[in-house]
């Protein structure tokens, strides 16, 4: 169980961006979370994938509440969340050919032996070519480096799926692929995924449930 | 008929890399556009789409190398000197509306600044008459009169493209080039930026949108050609394309599949190197249709660029099913 519980964040404890945030995703369920643009669901997403702190409210995954975020998470916890961002060019490091992308964060928890195996497996699950995992960032398309973020966010195994716009800059064909990739990894491992998004009929063709951010958040009282 | 406002005959961009390698990103593309019509050149990223508005402003990288035509208002944009592109086209003939705005506008000045600024460039006008114009350039645009002494980062999204469009109205073009202006909005700021520049195509201007947003097209496109691989592979009425009977190339109908609202099943595949073309139909090794014929490259007749263009036959079959 994924559960945000009362959760107020933002970037200056006096004018957070939102408060009262409060959702639930159960395991294996997909739940879509649709806001207009500016409204923090970007930053719920972030606290949800355990990379930003809130100012106060409770994150509990499968049972347990989060304490620490970013590098302060456990990595046990840590590990249980795989995070695609909307803009690919900007959540990938530009020296890294796809290839070391996709294996980053088995490096990264000392798991470099699998890496090759696993990236084996994952290049053909998001579409990706031999070819192509030889080649750095500026060398493929957005839609091609997205294929290469979503398979870095499913390399070790994460129980839990936060897609934040993740199909926002692509063309429909490469969008409804993505969305095949993410939905037979989840058949695979029993996983649960919160997309946020604006795009209602995508989210509701996509996910088991929606939910409108006015629904689930406070917007915090403007000053001026 | 008027004479079209820009005229493409057989565009084709290339760059040379090293080892003496081609990558050919714009290949042969031929269309009209008029004066007040919209039309939406859609494909998916990397299709060679940003490379064709690229080559219209004359700002290709210098490894690129030109073939064909492309005349807007009279002025031939391949040939042309950087003199005439600076002080003829850019923002006189060709008005661009960017894909970010955010990154497009000056971050260090006001919208104020820059858009008096380019009144200053392309309309000469003198001094004290600028304040006014410049609200009076902001409001063609919609864009409020009491954010005119704000930042680009103070602006919303929806307030930072229009920001942009005022700027690329200003000069009065003939055309206006608008390069995935809605990225990254939400749809209902989608719907408006769209609605809005659609005004200005009605205004008596040309349009010309690159888009990888086809409910975007659908809502303004008088017509829509599709790019895949470099290549403009169909051109229709949007009408006939969004509606009945439908795209006839076996890619663009895949890739109207592929909406959510839709069949949301991909196109399969990959599509193909823009630096290691096949000989024959780019599309081929995705297309169930392929057969033989298509190691031939198909030619561009009638709207279509394919062998075996989706008929009256199949498409009553798929009723069916």
């Amino acid at each position: 169980m994924l559960e945000l519980h009362a959760v107020t964040a933002g970037y200056d404890r006096r004018s957070p961006v939102f408060q009262d945030a409060s959702l639930t995703v159960a395991p294996g369920e997909a739940v879509g979370l649709l806001g207009p643009s500016g409204c923090g669901k970007s930053t719920l997403a972030r606290v949800a994938a355990l990379l930003h702190r809130p100012d106060a409210g409770r994150v509990t995954l499968d049972g347990t509440e989060v304490r620490g975020w970013r590098h302060r998470a456990p990595r046990a916890l840590r590990t249980s969340v795989g995070v695609v961002f909307q803009q690919p060019r900007m959540s990938a490091d530009p020296r890294l050919r796809l290839r070391d992308l996709i294996a980053e964060p088995l490096r990264a928890t000392g798991r470099r032996a699998e890496a090759d195996g696993r990236v084996a497996e994952l290049a053909p699950a998001v579409g990706l070519t031999g070819d192509l995992l030889a080649r750095r960032p500026h060398e493929v398309s957005d839609g091609q480096l997205q294929r290469a973020c979503l398979a870095r966010a499913l390399a070790l195994r994460p129980r839990w799926l936060i897609c934040d716009e993740m199909t926002a800059m692509l063309d429909a064909s490469t969008t409804a692929a993505l969305v095949a990739a993410v939905e037979t990894y989840r058949r695979g491992e029993g996983a649960g995924l919160l997309a946020v998004g604006h795009d209602r009929v995508l989210l509701e063709r996509w996910c088991d449930r929606t939910l409108d951010w006015e629904n689930c958040a406070r917007a915090p009282r403007v000053a001026d | 008929m008027t004479a079209p406002v820009l005229t493409l005959d057989g565009l084709s961009v290339r760059f040379r890399m090293r080892g003496g390698r081609h990558v050919a990103a714009v290949s042969d593309a031929t269309f009209d556009l008029a004066a007040g019509e919209c039309l939406a050149l859609v494909g998916e990223s990397g299709c060679g789409k940003s490379v064709l508005a690229s080559a219209l402003l004359g700002l290709l990288p210098g490894n690129a190398q030109t073939a064909g035509r492309a005349v807007v208002d009279g002025i031939e944009l391949l040939g042309a000197d950087e003199k005439t592109l600076a002080r003829a086209v850019r923002g006189r003939r060709i008005g661009l509306v960017p894909q970010s705005p955010a990154a497009h506008l000056t971050p260090v000045r006001t919208v104020r600044a820059q858009l008096e600024e380019s009144l200053r460039e392309l309309t000469g006008t003198p001094r004290r008459e600028l304040r006014r114009a410049a609200e009076a350039a902001a409001e063609r645009a919609s864009f409020p009169a009491g954010h005119l002494d704000r930042f680009p980062h103070e602006l919303s999204g929806g307030l930072a493209q229009r920001a942009a469009t005022a700027l690329a109205l200003i000069g009065d073009a003939p055309l206006l080039l608008a390069d995935e202006p809605t990225t990254g909005l939400d749809r209902p700021l989608v719907d408006r930026t769209v609605d809005e520049l659609r005004r200005h195509a009605d205004d008596g201007r040309a349009l010309l949108m690159i888009t990888h947003d086809l409910a975007a097209a659908a809502r303004i496109a008088d017509r829509v050609a599709v790019m895949y691989a470099g290549r403009i592979v169909e051109l229709a009425a949007a009408p006939d394309f969004f509606g009945e009977p439908g795209p006839r190339h076996p890619y663009a109908r895949g890739l109207l599949a592929a909406l959510p609202e839709r069949d949301f099943t991909p196109v399969p595949g990959l599509p193909p190197e823009l630096g290691d073309l096949p000989r024959g139909c780019a599309f081929a090794a995705r297309c169930a249709r392929a057969d033989d014929r298509c190691e031939e490259r198909p030619r561009f007749t009638a709207g279509i660029a394919c062998h075996h263009p989706v008929g009256l036959s199949t498409r009553l079959e798929g009723h069916r099913a």
